[in-house]
C-alpha cells in the first residue's frame, strides 16, 4: 500500500454524518451511487455472466470527531464528540473546524494555575471549549455556526519503518483496502461495494444499504483495536500490529460466520499470509447490521490492526493493509470460483 | 417429558454455535411437522397446519458460554462471556468444550471482593495444547430431579425448545399455520428471532423463554413463583405485550385447565420484543415458565409449569386465532 494513498483518505474530513469529503475523493475513483443515507453503492456485474454469489464489501467512511453545538458570548464554540472518544485526549487538542478546515484548540487553564486539589483529574467535555481565535459570539458567527464538524487536526505521515500516523484509519484504512480489492475481476462473483456512512454511531449506512442489496454473503473490512499500550498484558492486547490480517470471532454486534471463518483461515494458508484472531468480545462493527438484514446474511469482518484507535493519530501497518487487500481478494475469487454461500 | 428436557439442556449450544441442538430437535420434530428448514443464522424453522392466520412460536436454542480470548503457556484461558454472566457464580464451576475437554473456572489471588470481575478469572483447562482462540466452552451440569423441580444448566431455553417440541408432536390439526421456530443467538440481543420472523412475516408471534420468580427469601418483589402454573407476560424492557395476543393467551389456558400467572419483568427481554418490531410490527405475547437461579449452572423449574405450559400453547394455536 502506497502512504500517499492512505494518507490522502486519512486526511480527508468525513465524521459521520458528513462524508460528502471523503466520499468525493472514493467517488473520483470508483464511481457508484449514492444513496438516501448517504452510502457510496459500487456495483460491479459478474464478469463471468453467472451464475453469481451476490457478496456486500463494506468499509465505513466515517471518523469519530466533534459536532458545534453552541457559540459562547466569548467567542469560543462548545461541542459535542460524535462517537466513541476517550475524553482524557481532548484538553490541548489541535482539531480543524467546519468545510474550510479552520484551525481550533480545545483549551485548558494553564498548568501553573491548576488547583491539584480541587481539579478532576480529567476534564469532562462540558467544561471544554474550541477556541478559534475569535472574541465574541457575533465574530464568531461570522465564520462559524452550530452544526458545523469538527475533526482532528493531524496529518498522515510515515512512522518509523513501514508504519503509517493518521487520523481515522479506522476506517479508511478498509475504504483503501475496498478500492484496492475492486481492481480486480472475480468472475462468479456479483460484487456490491459499500462505503458506508454513521457506522460510528450505530452501524447505521451499513444497515440500509445491506437491505437494498440483499447480499448472500457480507465481509466487512475495518480497522480494529490493537491495545498494545503501557500497561497491558499480553493476554488483553485484543491484536498486534505488524502480525497480519485480523479475523473477528465475536463482539457486542455479532458472532462470525464459521463456515467463513474457516475458509478465512484457509485462504490465508494456502496464500502465506500471517492472520491473527481478535481476542476481545467487546467492540462492534458493520457486521451487526449487515449480518441481521432481512432473513439474515454470512458475514464476517477482516481488519487491520491499529493502535491508538479514535484518538488523535493512530498507527497501522502498511504491511498488514497490503496482506488484508490480499486476504480479501483472495477470498472473494474462492467465493465465486466455488460458488460459496456459506449456508448451515 | 422429563427425558427430552435432559437431551436438550445437556446438549452443547452456546450462541452461534448451535448446531448439536438443532440436530437434535430435527431428529425429535421428524415425521410430526409438515416442514423443516434451517436459515442463514441457523434458525431451525418448522410449519404445520393451516392455511390459517401464521402464528410464530420461538424458543432459543443457545445458551451463555465462555469464549477463549487468550491462552497462557501453562494452559489457563482468558475468556470473554458470551451472553450475559454474573462472576460471582463462577469460581470452581466446571465447563465444557466441544468434544467433551473439561475446565475448571479458578481466580487470580483477590484481595477485596469487590476487586473480583471476569478478567480476574480464567479456565484450567488442563495443561498443553487441546484448546485455543476462539473455542467456546458452557457450564458442565446434568439435569437433576429434586421433588416436582427440575434444575439444569441451559434451562434457559432448552426447556422452551422442549415445549414447543411436544407441541408440534402433540398438534393434530389446526385452523392456523403454525411455524416453531428454534432460534439462534438470543443471549447475544435477539438476534435469530430477528431475521426468521422476517422470513415468515407472521400474524401473531409468541416467544416461550424463563422468566425470574420473587419466590426465593429477601428476593426482588415480583409477583411470579415457582409451581403457580406458566406465566403470560404483559411486559418487559423490549415488549409491551400486545393486549389481545395476551386475552387469547390467557382464555386458552382458562379452555385448556391449567392455572396461569401473570408476568411483569423489570429486567430483561425475549425474542418477541425482536419480533414485534418485524416488518411492519407484529403482534406480540410470551408465554413464560417461572425460573429460579437464571445464568446459573443451576436453573430450578416446575414440572408441572411446564406441562402446563404445553397445554396453554397447544390450546392457543389450535383455536381461531382472534386477537380483538
Amino acid at each position: 500500500m502506497e502512504l500517499n494513498t492512505l494518507a490522502r483518505l486519512c486526511d480527508a474530513r468525513g465524521v459521520s454524518g458528513d462524508e460528502a469529503e471523503i466520499r468525493d475523493i472514493i467517488r473520483q475513483q470508483a464511481g457508484g451511487r449514492v444513496d438516501v443515507l448517504g452510502n457510496l453503492l459500487v456495483a460491479r456485474p459478474d464478469p463471468a455472466g453467472g451464475p453469481s454469489v451476490r457478496v456486500m464489501l463494506a468499509a465505513h467512511m466515517d471518523e469519530v470527531g466533534f459536532l458545534v453545538t453552541h457559540l459562547e458570548k466569548n467567542g469560543r464554540l462548545r461541542f459535542s464528540t460524535v462517537g466513541g472518544i476517550d475524553p482524557r485526549v481532548l484538553p490541548g487538542l489541535a482539531v480543524l473546524v467546519g468545510r474550510d478546515r479552520a484551525p481550533g484548540i480545545i483549551g485548558l487553564g494553564p498548568p501553573h494555575l491548576l488547583d491539584r486539589k480541587e481539579s478532576p483529574a480529567v476534564a469532562r467535555v462540558d467544561d471544554l471549549l474550541i477556541d478559534v481565535g475569535c472574541s465574541s459570539r457575533e465574530e464568531a458567527e461570522r465564520w462559524f455556526s452550530v452544526g458545523d464538524y469538527a475533526t482532528f487536526a493531524t496529518v498522515a505521515g510515515e512512522l518509523g519503518d513501514g508504519l503509517v500516523l493518521a487520523k481515522a484509519l479506522d476506517d479508511r484504512a478498509g475504504c483503501a483496502v475496498l478500492l484496492e480489492v475492486l481492481a480486480e475481476e472475480y468472475p462468479g462473483v456479483e460484487l456490491h461495494a459499500v462505503f458506508t456512512v454513521q457506522e460510528e454511531i450505530g452501524l447505521r449506512g451499513a444497515r440500509v444499504a445491506a437491505h437494498a442489496i440483499a447480499p448472500e454473503v457480507g465481509l466487512v473490512l475495518e480497522g480494529t483495536i490493537a491495545a498494545e499500550g503501557a500497561g497491558r498484558e499480553e493476554a488483553d492486547r485484543v491484536t498486534a500490529v505488524g502480525a497480519g490480517p485480523v479475523l473477528s470471532l465475536m463482539d457486542r454486534t455479532s458472532i462470525a460466520s464459521r463456515e467463513m471463518v474457516r475458509v478465512l483461515v484457509e485462504v490465508a494458508e494456502q496464500a502465506g499470509l500471517p492472520y491473527q484472531f481478535r481476542r476481545s468480545g467487546q467492540g462492534g462493527n458493520d457486521a451487526g447490521a449487515i449480518s441481521l438484514a432481512l432473513e439474515g446474511v454470512p458475514t464476517a469482518a477482516i481488519s487491520v490492526p491499529c493502535r491508538y484507535l479514535h484518538g488523535p493519530a493512530s498507527v497501522a501497518s502498511l504491511e498488514d493493509v497490503d496482506r488484508v487487500a490480499r486476504l480479501t481478494a483472495a477470498f472473494v475469487r474462492r467465493v465465486g470460483t466455488e460458488g460459496l454461500r456459506f449456508r448451515y | 417429558m422429563k427425558e427430552l428436557i435432559g437431551r436438550l439442556t445437556g446438549a452443547y449450544g452456546p450462541s452461534g454455535r448451535e448446531d448439536e441442538v438443532r440436530r437434535l430437535i430435527a431428529g425429535e420434530l421428524e415425521g410430526h411437522v409438515d416442514g423443516c428448514r434451517t436459515d442463514a443464522l441457523g434458525n431451525l424453522i418448522a410449519w404445520k397446519g393451516g392455511p390459517g392466520p401464521r402464528i410464530m412460536l420461538a424458543a432459543h436454542m443457545d445458551e451463555i458460554g465462555f469464549m477463549v480470548t487468550h491462552v497462557d503457556e501453562n494452559g489457563f484461558a482468558r475468556y470473554a462471556v458470551v451472553g450475559s454472566m454474573d462472576h460471582q457464580v463462577l469460581l470452581g464451576q466446571r465447563v465444557v468444550f466441544p468434544g467433551g475437554r473439561m475446565g475448571v473456572i479458578g481466580s487470580e489471588r483477590v484481595e477485596k471482593p469487590e476487586e473480583m470481575k471476569h478478567e480476574k478469572l480464567f479456565i484450567d483447562a488442563g495443561a498443553g495444547a487441546g484448546v485455543g482462540v476462539g473455542d467456546v466452552a458452557v457450564f458442565h451440569r446434568p439435569l437433576e430431579e429434586s421433588g416436582c423441580r427440575l434444575v439444569a444448566k441451559a434451562m434457559d431455553d432448552r426447556v422452551g425448545c422442549a415445549i414447543l417440541v411436544e407441541v408440534g408432536r402433540r398438534l393434530t390439526s389446526a385452523p392456523n399455520q403454525v411455524f416453531l421456530v428454534f432460534t439462534a443467538q438470543e443471549e447475544v440481543g435477539l438476534r435469530g428471532a430477528r431475521t426468521s420472523a422476517y422470513g415468515i412475516g407472521p400474524d401473531c408471534g409468541v416467544a416461550v423463554d424463563v422468566t425470574d420468580t420473587g419466590d426465593t427469601p429477601k428476593a426482588r418483589t415480583m409477583e411470579v413463583s415457582l409451581g403457580k402454573g406458566p406465566a403470560v407476560k404483559v411486559m418487559d424492557t423490549y415488549l409491551m405485550c400486545h393486549p389481545g395476543v395476551r386475552r387469547a393467551l390467557e382464555e386458552s389456558a382458562a379452555a385448556a385447565g391449567t392455572p396461569f400467572q401473570r408476568e411483569v419483568l423489570e429486567r430483561g427481554g425475549t425474542d418477541a420484543g425482536a419480533i414485534a418490531v418485524t416488518r411492519e410490527g407484529v403482534p406480540a405475547g410470551v408465554v413464560s415458565i417461572p425460573t429460579r437461579y437464571i445464568h446459573t449452572p443451576s436453573e430450578m423449574v416446575d414440572y408441572a409449569d411446564v406441562e402446563g405450559a404445553v397445554a396453554l400453547l397447544l390450546a392457543f394455536v389450535s383455536r381461531p386465532l382472534d386477537l380483538s
